[in-house]
């Protein structure tokens, strides 16, 4: 085979030709290499780097969330149940480090608290989907950084998703529906029957035809094993055929035979988990970590996250071709978009302080106004205040007038008075005078404290008369 | 079961050259437990799975080789790969030396028991040939810029492809002429600036040349300029202890050298041949002198098979992923940093003078000076591209 060899334009003085990819050849070997040694030589770089996989069971409290991934993994992870009173959906998540060999595997295990418990449960898919997305989001920031760690990463983003029907044998709940539905675009979904020793052989033929029925008419799309490699097309293309799976998850061992075996035991007999006939469990182990571990994390990389990941990036507002139909550079956009950003906020600015001027302004009217009130206010009663003084004043002038001329007649009374006593006045009308004089005097300054508007001349005009 | 002993990150030589994940390195949260299986689970039947994956896609491998012409890269090449790459040049009468450095690129897809590999082999005809060959490295470097560049874009892009085309320069294997002496200033040149860029493998050309003390003398020569000029090259130090952890787990080794065998025996004397001979009753790929048989495969030969394992059998894949963690990250922090237009269209990245404000590149090695780092930008610029 020869090869080809082109000399560049004149122009350049390099020039690059023939990139790879058009009219590669395939060129004999005359002996042995070595490069076979490539898969190796990556199985090992993966090996040292350890696998990431994260796990997210979705079902109704009690269905044997915790148990199915004790039993998955042959282990014992550490929880408590949850309870039925949970106010809302929350999602907890454990990251745990399992060793087989010489393989290291992160897993990470991530179940919802309270699913299906609450009365009104038109939200219960949203925090899920939230948490899928922020781990597409925190993988996003971290590989759109300009100095990243993406080898380093622990990768969150949900790998699998296992959804836990109940096993009521009839069909699937609407809130079932509804929440696959949300979540068929952003994670691969496998249904899963919990607690399938609830149901019976022939219910549950019929159980899995009404949910796959369901599903497809509901156009939810789930999981499909992979059929593109010759190697596990049929062994995928048969499982396929059983999905959902119906699984029984178990910790409790027995020893039948001369093994000891996860088992259930019930009064009328007991339940293998590893049982072929008795149900679904190894299948699901098959297929899901002995055989497509690793196609699941690819769909979940090349097909949600590249999903997610336009989205988002479309929603911010990059472009991959501007309206002439170049090339947009993301540098580009960056500046015009934070340009833009930043005119805005001068304009924010501007408005803000106009506003605040405006509505100093208004105070300043308002307090002038209240102010000028307070004054007229302040002058009129002064005024009144004045006016009245001298009202007083005035009665109390009248008042003392009468009291001077009182007593001036007071006086004079007294002087006829002697002058009658003299001339041969009678002692009884001088004692009835006296009398009469004592109770004036008294009612006089009876009249002089306490009212001094009342006429105490009265009683002396009385007297006056008398005499 | 084993319970796993966490390995600490390799050392960070400078912030800005991070080592790969060869390591374990992996932050562990502080929620994360260590768990103990109690039986089989099957975990590592993900291994077969990521084979077969690799397997179906095949593998991508570019190698660009430099030296100047007569030093017998095209034969290396074919020697190397064990097939026709390139038609082995030789000066003929008709054929004109080229007066400007040209690349030249051939794409072969050889497969081995299976595995599948595109493999590109870039050649530098006309390199250090010029009377003046002043700035020789631009359009080399430029080649393998525009591949970082070509990666870079497709990466950005909102709808991209599934598995992006890596035409990036995994390997520079350059070759130094036999002169018995010192590093040429040409080759110090061409090698301060190379190995930030691209991983340098460094080889003495047409060793038979020499002898073995000879080559010894000038292996330990080149060694101490390289030191005294801090030029890293492949395998770097910084990645060393990874390296050695690696040779201690892996199952595929089926020979007895060290990292250490590496380090100390860079630049390997190497011999090219691809015509066979009858040596001793074997057919022996070498070339026949009037005072013996060179075996190109025989180590006391030359060092040829210690290149061959470097770069293929054991070290492909992590050349591979110090360019793809290390130096791709490198171009692109330093592309992302400056504010200026990305081009549209083929053609060089038209960067306009950098201005003071802009960071010097990504350059670890203090020793070439800082306007000399930056000073390929502006050479660019100057230059017609």
């Amino acid at each position: 085979m020869e090869a080809e060899a082109n000399s560049g334009s004149p122009e350049d003085s390099w020039a690059f030709i023939q990139r790879p990819g058009e009219g590669c050849r395939t060129v004999p070997l005359a002996g042995h290499v070595g490069f076979d040694s490539l898969p190796d030589q990556l199985v090992n770089q993966s090996i040292s780097q350890g696998f990431c996989f994260n796990i997210l069971c979705v079902g109704e409290t009690g269905l044997g969330k915790s148990t199915l991934m004790d039993t998955l993994f042959n282990t014992k992870f550490e929880g408590e149940p949850a309870t039925h009173t949970q106010p809302g959906v929350q999602l907890q998540s454990n990251t745990y480090d399992l060793q087989e060999s010489n393989v290291g595997l992160k897993l990470t295990i991530v179940s919802t608290v309270g699913f299906g418990d609450q009365i009104n449960k038109e939200d219960s898919y949203r925090p899920i989907v939230e948490f899928i997305d922020a781990q597409f989001e925190a993988y996003l920031q971290e590989e759109l950084k300009i100095r990243r760690l993406l080898h380093n990463y622990h990768d969150s983003r949900i790998h699998a998703c296992l959804y836990f029907i109940a096993p009521t044998g009839h069909s699937l709940k609407s809130l079932d529906l509804v929440t696959m539905k949300k979540l068929d675009s952003k994670v691969n979904v496998i249904p899963i029957i919990a607690k399938s020793d609830a149901i019976s052989k022939s219910e549950l033929t019929k159980f899995k035809i009404k949910i796959t029925s369901e599903l497809v008419s509901n156009g939810v799309q789930i999981y499909q094993f992979p059929m593109d490699d010759e190697a596990v097309a049929e062994v995928n293309g048969t499982m396929n055929a059983h999905l959902p799976f119906a699984v029984i998850g178990s910790t409790e061992e027995l020893k039948i035979g001369n093994k000891m075996v996860k088992v259930r035991q019930y009064p009328w007999g007991t339940v293998q988990v590893e049982n072929e006939a008795h149900c679904d469990f190894v299948k699901l182990r098959e297929m899901l970590i002995r055989v497509n571990m690793e196609d699941l994390r690819e769909q979940t990389h090349s097909r949600h996250y590249e999903l997610y990941r336009r989205c988002k990036l479309e929603e911010m507002g990059f472009k991959d071709t501007d309206p002439d139909s170049k090339p947009f550079s993301l540098q580009e956009t960056y500046e015009a978009k934070r340009n833009e950003f930043l005119g805005e906020l001068q304009k924010k600015e501007e408005e803000m302080r106009q506003m605040f001027v405006q509505r100093v302004k208004e105070k300043e009217a308002e307090l002038k106004e209240a102010e000028k009130e307070l004054h007229e206010k302040f002058d009129r009663l002064k005024k009144l205040h004045q006016d009245e003084k001298k009202k007083l004043e005035d009665k109390k002038k009248s008042l003392d007038d009468e009291v001077n001329a009182f007593k001036q007649r007071k006086t004079a009374a007294e002087l006829l008075q002697s002058q009658g006593s003299q001339a041969g006045g009678s002692q009884t009308l001088k004692r009835d005078k006296e009398k009469k004089k004592t109770r004036e005097e008294k009612s006089i300054s009876d009249g002089t404290c306490t009212t001094p508007g009342k006429h105490p001349v009265v009683p002396c005009a009385l007297v006056v008369c008398a005499v | 079961m084993k319970k796993r002993q966490k390995k600490n990150g390799g050392s960070p030589m400078d912030p800005l050259r991070q080592s790969p994940s060869r390591s374990s390195s992996r932050a562990s949260s502080p929620r994360t437990l260590p768990c103990e299986m109690l039986g089989y689970v099957g975990i590592e039947a993900v291994l077969d799975q990521l084979k077969i994956k690799a397997m179906k896609m095949g593998f991508e491998f570019n190698i660009m080789v430099v030296g100047q012409s007569g030093l017998g890269k095209s034969t290396m090449v074919n020697t190397l790969f064990k097939s026709k790459m390139w038609k082995s040049t030789m000066p003929g009468l008709g054929v004109p030396t080229p007066q400007t450095l040209q690349l030249q690129s051939v794409t072969h897809v050889i497969e081995e028991s299976g595995v599948k590999l595109k493999l590109t082999v870039t050649d530098t005809p006309g390199f250090g040939d010029q009377i003046n060959n002043d700035k020789c490295w631009d359009p080399i470097l430029g080649y393998i810029n525009e591949q970082y560049e070509h990666y870079l874009q497709e990466e950005i892009l909102i709808t991209r492809q599934r598995h992006i085309p890596d035409t990036r320069v995994h390997c520079c294997v350059y070759f130094v002429p036999p002169t018995g002496h010192w590093l040429r200033p040409l080759d110090i040149e061409f090698l301060q600036r190379l190995c930030r860029t691209v991983n340098v493998v460094p080889v003495i050309a047409r060793a038979d040349s020499l002898t073995i003390e000879e080559r010894e003398a000038f292996r330990h020569r080149i060694q101490e300029n390289l030191k005294t000029h801090g030029i890293e090259v492949y395998p770097q130090k910084c990645f060393d202890e990874d390296i050695n952890d690696k040779i201690l787990n892996s199952k595929i080794r089926d020979f007895e050298y060290s990292s250490l065998c590496y380090t100390e025996r860079i630049p390997f004397a190497v011999v090219g041949a691809d015509r066979e001979h009858i040596v001793n009753g074997r057919c022996v790929l070498g070339r026949k002198t009037k005072w013996g048989i060179i075996e190109v495969e025989n180590m006391a030969h030359c060092e040829f098979p210690l290149l061959r394992d470097l770069l293929i059998r054991s070290h492909l894949q992590d050349l591979k992923d110090i360019t793809h963690n290390v130096h791709y990250e490198n171009y692109r922090i330093f592309r992302l940093n400056e504010s200026h237009v990305l081009p549209r269209g083929p053609g060089w990245v038209n960067l306009a003078p950098a201005p003071a404000s802009v960071p010097a590149p990504a350059g670890p090695q203090a020793n070439p000076s800082p306007p000399k780092v930056g000073g390929w930008a502006k050479d660019n610029s100057d230059e017609e591209c």
